[in-house]
């Protein structure tokens, strides 16, 4: 059983309601090695999104992510805006003309979403960036829809190497972002991007593995 | 947290709307989307020149805007980049026919923005040309970092391609004279204090009653290192010395010798520092043609200063003496 745009839409919802829950964590993470404002940014932009998500009518879950990939880029800024709107647009792309996800469908578009992250930020895995979360569970993804696993279980793993990508960037060196100016001292701390994103890839699970 | 605001989140609102209200006789103000233009824009078969960033560095750059320096400034909010949209609408608001440049400083945010602003302004048939400025010479490891923050020399950049632009020379030109105003320029900062994004409600990092940070970032990023407090001569030197090491500056070298304020701290001081930077390079042999000093590149109420060397020819000394009446930088009008 595929997921439809009922799930779609609470996959935003929940994103932007866990953004909201971890406004202050992502900000604090931010703050220890960035500018103090991952946690703001990403509200601000997700607030901004409901609307216009609740608005749409017609039920199509290309449009739809298209429409969060556009609110995103105008309301956020700092390299969140662009590089979320990239995840979201990569979605929407991926996803034309489909009104059902399958768990490969899924995987090939957050493996398409991975792919612009890195080529629009430049960055690298281990460059404790969004993308250390993000590749893992794209991979994951994959994995398991070669597997054949069922989509609960594809969902499953892929927040499991979400988490464990996040947690694996607290002893990395920054590369890319404001983080990188700090060298060395930025080795500890676990970067917000890659917060963000297992927020991300948590949520999808939650909506979609929803009575399926 | 202490700060003459209503409420954190219409802070940038607030502040355009008072920009309206002061300068109207010199720029006009759009607040949906935010940017700010000059009041006779667009000016026909003239190349317009926009920068845009993070607000909480006033007056970089919407206080820049206006005859003889920049088209149009497009303010993110405190500390965040500007979005497309929003560089898009002042990008073609701006337009006159001849370009128009992207001054952009180097961080992340404000180059995928403007990035992709560029792509849809392309796609709206104007030319457009960016430039990076990357002159934070606290940045060592340039190659395995974002590399050079984008700091005073952005000024000086606006200023100069202002005039040029203003002089009718061709897009191709303007940017190549910004590329080497940014190739001439080096800068070095250093803070006394922290800041506090209003958001955040919170200082951006904690720095000791007797500690000051040696090329800070204008955002708070951190700089080389931490140490004791210094004198001004001491912090001088510093600062002046490996600006001058890096370009390098040489004997006989003409420069453009800019001391900035970081928001917080008061021309007395600024003034203690010029003093400084002119023994400092009188002692290399380096001779200070044009100066600036004052508080132009800030970083809210962070305490500090930062320099900037620009090295001239006769060609950045006639664009930089050039008129112009913005509400940050006026003079020769």
């Amino acid at each position: 059983m595929g997921v439809g745009y009922p799930e779609c839409v609470s996959f935003v919802q929940g994103f932007a309601k866990a953004v909201a829950a971890n406004r202050e964590f992502l900000t604090q993470l931010d703050a220890e090695i960035g500018d103090a404002d991952h946690g703001i940014n990403m509200d601000r932009g997700m607030r901004a999104v409901i609307p216009k998500v609740e608005a749409l009518t017609d039920q199509d879950i290309s449009g739809l992510f298209r429409t969060v990939a556009m609110a995103l880029i105008s309301t956020v800024g700092g390299a969140s805006g662009p590089l979320y709107g990239t995840v979201f647009l990569q979605l929407s792309s991926s996803l034309k003309g489909k009104s059902e996800i399958e768990l490969s469908d899924w995987a090939e578009a957050v493996l398409a979403a991975v792919t612009a992250v890195r080529a629009r930020g430049k960055a690298e895995p281990g460059d404790k960036t969004m993308v250390d979360a993000l590749l893992p569970a794209a991979e994951a993804l994959r994995a398991a829809a070669d597997e054949g696993v069922t989509l609960a279980e594809g969902l499953a793993r892929a927040t499991a190497a979400a988490h464990q990508g996040m947690e694996a960037t607290i002893p990395l060196l920054a590369r890319r972002g404001r983080a990188s100016y700090l060298g060395e001292r930025s080795q500890g701390h676990q970067d917000p991007g890659a917060t963000s994103s297992w927020l991300l890839m948590q949520t999808a699970e939650a909506a979609f593995a929803k009575g399926n | 947290m202490k700060k003459l605001i209503n409420r954190p989140e219409d802070v940038v609102r607030e502040e355009l709307e008072g920009i309206a209200a002061a300068h109207s006789d010199r720029v006009k103000v759009s607040l949906d989307p935010y940017y700010v233009m000059r009041k006779d824009a667009p000016v026909q078969g003239k190349v317009a020149v926009v920068s845009g960033g993070g607000s909480g560095h006033e007056p970089m750059h919407g206080g820049f805007v206006g005859r003889g320096m920049l088209d149009a400034a497009c303010p993110g909010e405190v500390f965040t980049s500007p979005t497309p949209d929003q560089i898009l609408a002042a990008t073609k608001a701006v337009s006159g026919g001849a370009g128009v440049l992207h001054i952009v400083k180097n961080y992340t945010g404000d180059i995928l923005n403007f990035e992709m602003a560029a792509d849809l302004a392309k796609e709206d048939g104007i030319q457009v040309e960016a430039v990076v400025t990357n002159d934070d010479v606290a940045v060592q490891d340039s190659l395995y970092t974002a590399g050079r923050r984008g700091v005073g020399v952005t000024v000086l950049a606006e200023k100069i391609c202002g005039a040029a632009a203003e002089a009718g020379r061709p897009l191709g030109e303007v940017a190549e004279l910004c590329r080497k105003v940014n190739a001439n320029g080096r800068s070095m900062g250093m803070a006394l204090t922290s800041c506090t994004v209003p958001a955040a409600g919170k200082p951006t990092f904690e720095l000791g009653e007797d500690e000051m940070e040696i090329g800070i970032g204008i955002h708070g990023e951190p700089g080389r290192e931490r140490r004791k407090l210094a004198t001004a001569d001491e912090i001088v030197e510093v600062l002046a010395s490996t600006i001058v090491d890096d370009l390098p500056f040489k004997s006989n070298d003409r420069v453009l010798a800019f001391v900035n304020g970081m928001g917080g701290t008061p021309l007395i001081e600024l003034y203690v520092v010029y003093r400084a930077l002119d023994r400092f390079l009188k002692g290399r042999g380096i001779a200070i043609e044009r100066n600036l000093v004052g508080s132009y590149i800030t970083s809210l109420e962070m305490a500090g200063t930062s320099i900037t060397l620009l090295r001239l020819d006769d060609e950045l000394v006639r664009l930089w003496d050039a008129p112009v009446n913005t509400p940050g930088l006026r003079w020769g009008v």
